[in-house]
């Protein structure tokens, strides 16, 4: 390995040159988390008046507790839903624009636009869509004989959310498949296609194993996305409903400590939750430092 | 085994280029062609018209007794050894060589004796289990190979197979693919634009020039009797030599046996001799503008009185002179090349 190095003029120069990112990392993680761990040891009164040091028994309460290990559940159907349908449209998207010669800049731009759509405001536009008096998807469904009602049938429901948290992520997915599809040479598969390969042959054999870096790397970023910044999407369509139904964990974080007042049972959530994304992204860079698998 | 027949063959890219414009060629069965030209000049796309990599936009092709211009290039029959191998890199050695063969529906027990059959033949049976990225240029190459016999085509297309390897590597595999090509009889389809490759591979050499045939023949042929002033400057190296008519006349040394219309007059370097032979011959006088060794023969650059273009010389050995010596030159009147300027072709008595 060649190490670079640099030489500064003065040997405070470095430190001023990282301060900002520092400082960044300190007021808006370090803290923060910080304060989590210290609020996920304590016990509020029923009134916030007073606080008392509890250690663990946050923890401990939560792991007996039926409504959290089943917003694990859910959250673990929710994030794979949403990861298997983003990648899968996103996948399909990508190959079938990879396929166009000459309007392919044009799609991809406008596959890319979802991605500026802010949460909340895509969240409306699915609230409508799919409200179940006024919106063009339970009419539409109506004509089928399927009677759509998220807001009393918790599967339609977890569809409804898992529909909107992947629509907003199937721009990015697209944009790296895209560029993972154009890396692979073409000669590839013009000497598959010769091996006698068919089209999808050859997609299930060529592309989508030399396709499996950018597979594994938009998984762990679905799945973190699904699971941590979904928060608006849920919030505005279903609120964690019918009946917990969509109660994912994040969003179990801000109902029982904003809206239950329990914030040491709610910062121990966010204290898992912050493991889990940790977990996550060691795996994560462990895997781009092997790189490819082939 | 199979004879392939383009009449005509017309390639126009969807953006109006023009890559190749009315080739004919009869291919017989068992014959290895080889396609050479400048780069550019349609060599890539004939062959990928061939393979079916590229759509015809005109004319016909077949290969056996088939017009194939609409098929796949799965159903015609042919394999093809790329520029960059094109080794699928999740697949080891052997599953490379397996691939069209499953794709084939062949049995297994059959996939595995055609596999080692052609790990044996090219001396990659050790590599069997690696993967193309453990695998040396060379050992690439004849992967790359590998996958072309195992399927046992009706004919083989090769583009550029060798520019990859280095110098000493290219010539080794270049004799190994002629002797495979020989062993098993395969109509072949060679595309290169190194003309030495393509003098000692070919039974008959294709000159392509901006998506024509300029000439076909056997490599003497073509060396002996080039038929465009295209042919004559690019096969033969160093150069033919081209020298006016109008200055052989000036210096009266213009021979009288050269067809009428002839303007410019071609000289291999190896014709041009320092003593003057018994049969009849021209001679001109200039001066050593510099001494090249190599190896085995030597080129001198020469400057003619009174014409600064240079030209060369091959002579065998090392001979001992200086720049700026004056230098007699004799040339064959046998083994000069008439040609005429206005329609760039070959001058015929
Ligand atoms: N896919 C393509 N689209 C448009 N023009 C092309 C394409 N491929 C090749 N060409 C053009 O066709 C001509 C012949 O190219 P090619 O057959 O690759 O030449 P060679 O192999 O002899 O170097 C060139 O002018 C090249 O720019
Ligand atoms: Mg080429």
């Amino acid at each position: 390995m060649q190490t670079k190095r640099m030489t500064f003029s003065s040997r405070w120069l470095p430190y001023a040159l990282l301060a900002p990112q520092v400082l960044i990392t300190l007021v808006f993680f370090v803290w923060p988390a910080s304060q989590a761990l210290w609020q996920s040891m304590l016990r509020e009164d029923p009134f916030g008046l007073r606080s008392t040091f509890v250690w663990f028994r946050n923890f401990e309460r939560l792991f007996a507790d039926p409504h959290y290990l089943a917003a694990m559940k859910t959250t673990a159907i929710f994030a794979v839903g949403t990861t298997f349908l983003a990648m899968g449209v996103s996948l399909l998207f990508a190959v079938m624009v990879n396929r166009m010669l000459r309007s392919r800049e044009w799609y991809t731009t406008l596959l890319v636009w979802p991605y500026a759509v802010a949460p909340a405001i895509a969240g409306v536009l699915w609230w409508f869509m799919f409200n179940t008096s006024v919106g063009i998807v339970p009419y539409m469904l109506q004509g089928f004989g399927y009677d759509w009602n998220h807001r009393l049938d918790g599967t339609d429901a977890m569809i409804l959310v898992v529909i909107a948290a992947a629509w907003k992520q199937i721009s990015y997915n697209f944009l790296f498949f895209l560029a993972g599809l154009q890396s692979i040479p073409q000669s590839l598969i013009e000497a598959a296609s010769i091996d006698g390969a068919g089209r999808m042959k050859r997609f299930w054999t060529i592309v989508f194993p030399l396709l499996s870096p950018t597979t594994f790397f938009l998984m762990v970023v679905n799945v973190v996305y699904a699971m941590f910044d979904t928060f608006g999407v849920i919030h505005a369509t279903t609120e964690g409903g019918p009946a917990r139904a969509t109660n994912i964990l994040v969003y179990k974080v801000f109902r029982d400590g904003f809206v239950g007042g329990n914030l040491g049972s709610s910062a121990a959530q966010s204290v898992i939750l912050m493991a889990i994304v940790i977990v996550l992204t060691v795996i994560q860079f462990r895997w781009i430092e092997r790189r490819v698998n082939y | 085994m199979a004879r392939i027949v383009m009449d005509d063959l017309h390639k126009v890219y969807p953006g109006g280029v023009k890559a190749v414009t009315g080739i004919s060629l009869d291919i017989a069965d068992g014959e290895m062609i080889v396609l050479v030209g400048p780069s550019g000049c349609g060599k890539s796309t004939l062959l990928r018209m061939v393979a079916g990599l590229e759509t015809i936009t005109g004319g016909t092709l077949s290969i056996g007794d088939r017009v194939v211009n609409t098929l796949e290039p799965a159903d015609r029959d042919i394999a093809m050894v790329f520029q960059n191998y094109a080794l699928y890199p999740h697949m080891t050695v052997y599953n490379n060589l397996a691939y069209g063969l499953r794709n084939q529906g062949v049995a297994k027990p059959e996939i595995e004796r055609r596999v080692q059959e052609a790990a044996a033949m090219l001396q990659i049976g050790d590599y069997l289990q690696r993967k193309p990225r453990a695998l040396s240029g060379g050992q690439r190459q004849r992967v790359a190979m590998g996958r072309a016999l195992v399927r046992e085509p009706s004919a083989f297309l090769f583009d550029e197979p060798l520019s990859n390897l280095d110098a000493k590597l290219r010539v080794q595999m270049r004799v190994e693919i002629r002797q495979l090509q020989k062993r098993l009889g395969t109509t072949s389809l060679y595309v290169t634009h190194d003309q030495l490759e393509a003098l000692t591979l070919a039974d008959r050499l294709v000159v392509l020039n901006a998506g024509q045939i300029e000439q076909v023949g056997t490599p003497m042929e073509l060396y002996q009797r080039p038929e465009t002033l295209f042919v004559a400057g690019f096969i033969g190296s160093p150069a033919m030599n081209m020298i006016e008519m109008a200055y052989l006349r000036d210096r009266g040394a213009a021979p009288t046996t050269l067809p009428g219309g002839t303007d410019l007059v071609g000289m291999r370097p190896d014709d041009m001799l320092l003593t003057a032979p018994a049969a009849p011959h021209l001679s001109l006088n200039g001066r050593v503008v510099l001494l090249e060794p190599a190896g085995a023969e030597s080129h001198i650059y020469v400057s003619l009185d009174g014409n600064d273009q240079p030209i060369t010389v091959r002579i065998p050995g090392l001979p001992t002179m200086n720049e700026g010596d004056p230098i007699p030159l004799h040339v064959p009147l046998e083994a000069l090349h008439p040609f005429n300027t206005a329609s760039g072709r070959r001058v015929s008595a």
